[in-house]
């Protein structure tokens, strides 16, 4: 009886609670914000964003003390398993049983694109942070999502444009054979030829490939002076490791990743990656600010951060700053509020929110340093240049966006 | 009146099992018609399709006795072929575009099944395996099927062009149709003169030679139906989720169709429904639990602990105990 | 230049040197399966598990123990056929009175727990094992640089394949072996230990598997799923094959690591899928293999 009283007695006081709360911050959408963490977290992209991604979550809501204009900040968070319908099943299900406020993580494009898809259909909000698929912001772009981290435009445009102006002006493609390594292939060749040089001869793997000897082999016959890889994920690492047996660098050839991640380059180790020129949209070595977070990050995961990782922290605390500033978490406010600010943070420097959903900001070109350059384990990169924000993506004027007026 | 007094017991025995046997398929249907208003629906349809899978799959493995590896080809030829149909004519009603998905696997099916029947037992199931990644691999390349993108945005369209299937209710009664008849074609097809033979040559192949049997039409056709129902399975998940991907024609999936069949039950024609229930259950709940990282850990084990342990299944295990104490 | 087809005569050698060494890793592995298939009647779904945990022990031997390359090529697979046979034993025994196919399932959820274990503790990007100093460095064969360490992996393979047909063709174990195959009842009669044969052979086969893996890691990343990807193709040598003979193992091994190299040069398109398209071939003008005897 006792109990029941009890019972009684909070769920009244509850209740006045809520009535209050809901008189003074009249947008709330529910009694908490959630953040749904969709990411793959046992498969191949695992160590791109993965449990690693989920830390830098909740360090960011750590960060933000736990709760928004006294509103507790709730984290779901699921895997993927890089499946497209496991990926849109579990969102569909966060938006009709879970009342999720934001979609977060998103890796592999498949699930990116599908989970997008159904926040638009839900009228919700995603940050993409993990997926490198230009395509989220041009013909699946979406009032209702934002590309946070990189894509392939500036990992593929601004690595090819960098190395012709250092004198690689003859180019031999390995290209993976399939959607994505094609556009990738047409994208590379446009710029080559802009920046005046030329593509000599290209082949196309099938995906994935363990054993790329044999198109090491093409290639140095080739005679090009760069090697450029076209593809991603474990077929980039076994060409390059490929390369590195066949003495590709020491005869002559450079080599160029187009995308290649902090986790890749550590995990070949540097013997086989030194000299490789690539894009990154940070790097946790590049100053103080970065440095510091990286080391909070190293002591919580026990791995140093990439640009991922780091790009997550960044998009929730924006997010979770616009929330406490519009007293709002209706994802068509908050979207329209996050644009109007601009994004300067240890992770993003001169970034802004496109109309086409396209978070811009800094890139930089790095080279892998030699293992004798390198002070410790982590030591992998030296940051070569900037390249500004505006330059970096897809300009405006090439979108196939509905969003943008062309 | 007349016609009763004659029953033998065992007649009336069977009489018996088969009132009983309708009345638990009118509490499953009753089940099944309400669900939707108590679970959510999506899941429900998930469910129903991978069951539907599961059966066409147990009708090769349970009744013919052929491990195919290689399954997950079919599951995937049925849902890129509808995606890419529905995606590219806006026109076509949903009912018509899942008909074209079937049709592919049935022919794909007939070309696979003739050359995997040419070999027997476990070279068969390398032969579906080896087959079913050559399609993986076309899958990928192909420039229809958006490489590792997958294909997305399939309208769910309107059911003969009345009924709108973008109301997941309405969905979900018209996954529900599509399984009823799948199941009915398998359980026709079993219970059938045709379905009799085929479990002679399970049993004895040599004797069903012998016997006069042309064994290889026999299990052709048994492929054949497997590969358009489980065609059938994958073309309407399509429509369910509006999109098909890679995910599908992975081999992991021909091991997951195995592991639902074994885990429900070989050869009993509801097992398949409650492993695909189980499978699908476990890898929802565990995808958002801590435990997520374990799955395929996990599913191995179950796989071991049936072949050591558990083989007649939960359905089989169920029958055991039922005929040991009701009979 | 000479040309062959259009490609100049250096180039190919090249290639096809390249071909054989990628069908020396068939030719272990369908050589192993082959082995098992023999004595146990089961195809062993989880190979490629054991080709990967091979890699993986060579790898972690030499971060914790500082086992060097040589040891590990020892010392990995008789650990790992160790575990092959503890398997075999306490596993694989309870289900050898049944249907076949159940060893098949039973190797295929062993193959699942190994994977997905690894990919746990380790990630799926893989690591590298370094290349052992004294195999560093490639030589000039006049129509093709060759890495020294893939030039080791083809020897290597070779020898132990020869072993390997040495072992069972021309001594007293060996004909154990064969005579177990043909009637393993009578054998048992003989006073043979046949249990304990059947044991040693899966060990055998295992160990073999996990050989392959030793040799591979220095070339491709350690991964968790290494193996798998690469069993499905053996599989498809298995079946052009047929697992009637080690020679015929072998042989096949070799000619699809060939084929596929040629397909790399002219069609690179069809790389994945040259070796399931010979299968068919097979499959429609030979059902029992080129070396096989329909049971």
């Amino acid at each position: 009886m006792t109990f029941n009283r009890k019972i009684l007695a909070s769920s009244v006081a509850f209740a006045a609670a809520t009535l209050m709360a809901t008189g003074a911050q009249a947008e709330m959408s529910d009694d908490a914000v959630r953040i749904g963490y969709l990411a793959d977290m046992s498969g191949t992209y695992r160590d791109l964003a993965g449990p690693g991604g989920l830390e830098a979550l909740q360090m960011a809501i750590e960060d933000f003390g736990g709760e928004v204009n006294g509103t507790p900040i709730e984290v779901l968070s699921a895997d993927d398993r890089n499946s497209a319908d496991v990926g849109a099943n579990t969102v569909r299900e966060w938006f009709d049983t879970q009342n999720v406020d934001l979609v977060s993580g998103l890796v592999a494009s498949s699930v990116a694109i599908a989970a997008t898809k159904v926040v638009e259909e839900n009228n919700g909000l995603a940050i993409v942070s993990g997926s490198a698929a230009s395509s989220i912001t041009n013909e699946h772009c979406a009032p209702t999502h934002i590309h946070w981290v990189y894509d392939t435009y500036p990992m593929a445009n601004a690595t090819a444009k960098a190395v012709v102006d250092q004198g690689g002006d003859s180019w031999f493609l390995l290209t993976a054979d399939y959607a994505f390594g094609h556009a990738m292939e047409k994208d590379v060749t446009e710029v080559v030829e802009e920046s005046g040089g030329t593509v000599v001869d290209s082949v196309r793997h099938p995906f994935p490939t363990t054993d790329f000897s044999s198109y090491i082999l093409q290639a140095q016959g080739s005679g090009a002076k760069v090697v450029g890889l076209a593809n991603a994920g474990g077929d980039t690492v076994n060409a390059i490791k490929t390369a590195s047996q066949f003495g590709l660098t020491q005869s002559g050839q450079q080599l160029a990743g187009l995308i290649v991640f902090l986790n890749d380059i550590y995990a070949m180790g540097l013997e086989a990656t030194q000299g490789l020129l690539l894009t990154t949209g940070w790097y946790w070595n590049m100053d103080d600010e970065s440095r510091e977070w990286a080391e909070r990050y190293y002591e919580r995961v026990g791995s140093m951060p990439g640009m991922v990782h780091a790009g997550i922290y960044s998009s929730t605390t924006h997010y979770l700053n616009t929330v406490e500033e519009i007293g709002s978490d209706d994802p068509e406010a908050v979207r329209a509020a996050m644009a109007e600010k601009p994004i300067d943070d240890f992770f993003s420097r001169n970034g802004r929110i496109r109309e086409d959903g396209r978070m811009i900001h800094d890139m930089y070109l790095v080279q892998v340093n030699a293992p004798e350059d390198a002070t410790h384990d982590w030591d992998l990169y030296e940051v070569l240049s900037t390249i500004p924000a505006e330059q970096a993506y897809r300009p405006l004027s090439e979108s196939q966006c509905d969003l943008v007026n062309n | 009146m007349s016609a009763t007094r004659t029953l033998t017991p065992a007649m009336k025995l069977r009489r018996k099992a088969k009132v009983r046997r309708n009345i638990l398929y009118l509490v499953l249907l009753a089940i099944a018609l309400v669900a939707p208003f108590v679970a959510y629906p999506v899941f429900l349809m998930k469910l129903l399709c991978f069951a539907l899978f599961a059966c066409a799959f147990n009708l090769l493995l349970g009744y013919a006795g052929l491990l195919s590896f290689g399954h997950a080809a079919f599951l995937a030829t049925g849902g890129y072929f509808t995606g890419i149909m529905l995606a590219s004519y806006p026109g076509l009603t949903p009912e018509l575009g899942i008909l074209i998905g079937t049709l592919a696997s049935v022919v794909l099916g007939t070309l696979f099944g003739a050359l995997a029947i040419r070999r027997q037992g476990i070279y068969f199931a390398m032969v579906t395996l080896a087959l079913s990644q050559m399609m993986f691999f076309f899958f990928i390349q192909a420039p229809f099927t958006g490489g590792e993108d997958g294909l997305h945005g399939v309208p769910r369209g309107e059911l003969f062009g009345i009924i709108s299937l973008d109301n997941n209710i309405n969905m979900y009664y018209f996954v529900l149709a599509v399984f009823l008849i799948g199941f009915a074609i398998i359980r026709r097809a079993v219970h059938s003169p045709y379905g009799q033979v085929l479990r002679a040559i399970r049993e004895n192949e040599p004797r069903a030679v012998s016997l006069g049997y042309n064994v290889d039409a026999y299990k052709l056709v048994a492929f054949v139906l497997s590969a358009g129902l489980a065609g059938l399975a994958g073309s309407t998940k399509t429509v369910v989720f509006q999109l098909a991907s890679l995910t599908d024609a992975h081999w992991h999936m021909s091991g997951e169709v195995i592991l639902m069949t074994l885990l429900g039950g070989v050869g009993t024609l509801f097992g398949p429904l409650v492993g695909a229930g189980v499978v699908v259950s476990l890898q929802t709940q565990l995808a958002q639990s801590p435990l997520g990282n374990w799955v395929s850990v996990i599913l191995g084990a179950i796989f071991v602990i049936c072949v050591l342990s558990f083989r007649s299944g939960i359905v089989g295990e169920i029958q055991k105990v039922v005929k040991k104490n009701f009979k | 230049m000479t040309m062959i087809f259009g490609v100049p005569l250096m180039v190919f050698m090249g290639q096809l040197m390249l071909g054989l060494i990628n069908g020396a890793f068939y030719a272990l592995l369908s050589l192993g399966l082959a082995v098992i298939f023999g004595l146990l009647k089961i195809i062993n779904f989880a190979h490629g598990a054991m080709y990967m945990l091979g890699a993986f022990a060579a790898l972690l031997g030499l971060q914790y123990l500082g086992l060097n390359y040589w040891a590990a090529l020892l010392v990995v697979p008789l650990v790992v056929g160790g575990l092959g046979m503890l398997i075999e034993r306490f596993i694989l025994r309870r289900i050898a009175h049944l249907d076949h196919l159940y060893g098949l399932l039973l190797t295929f959820g062993l193959a699942l727990i190994f994977e997905g274990s690894l990919t746990n503790f380790f990630g799926v990007s893989g690591s590298s094992y370094p290349t052992p100093e004294a195999l560093q460095g490639g030589v000039n064969l006049g129509f093709m640089f060759l890495p020294i360490y893939r030039g080791w992996v083809l020897i290597a393979a070779l020898a132990v394949c020869l072993a390997t047909w040495f072992i069972i063709e021309r001594t007293r174990l060996g004909a154990y072996l064969r005579a177990g195959t043909e009637n393993p009842a009578l054998m048992q009669a003989f006073g043979v230990n046949v249990p304990q044969l059947i044991t040693l052979t899966y060990g055998f086969g295992v160990a073999l598997a996990a050989f392959a893996g030793v040799l591979a890691a220095p070339l491709y990343p350690v991964s968790p799923t290494m193996g798998s990807s690469l069993l499905i193709v053996v599989f498809a040598v298995v079946v052009i094959g047929g697992m009637g003979s080690i020679i015929g193992a072998v042989i096949t091994g070799l000619a699809m690591g060939l084929i596929e190299g040629l397909t790399k040069v002219y069609y690179p398109e069809a790389a994945n899928t040259v070796i399931f398209v010979v299968m068919v071939v097979v499959l429609m003008l030979r059902p029992a293999g080129l070396f096989g005897k329909e049971a």
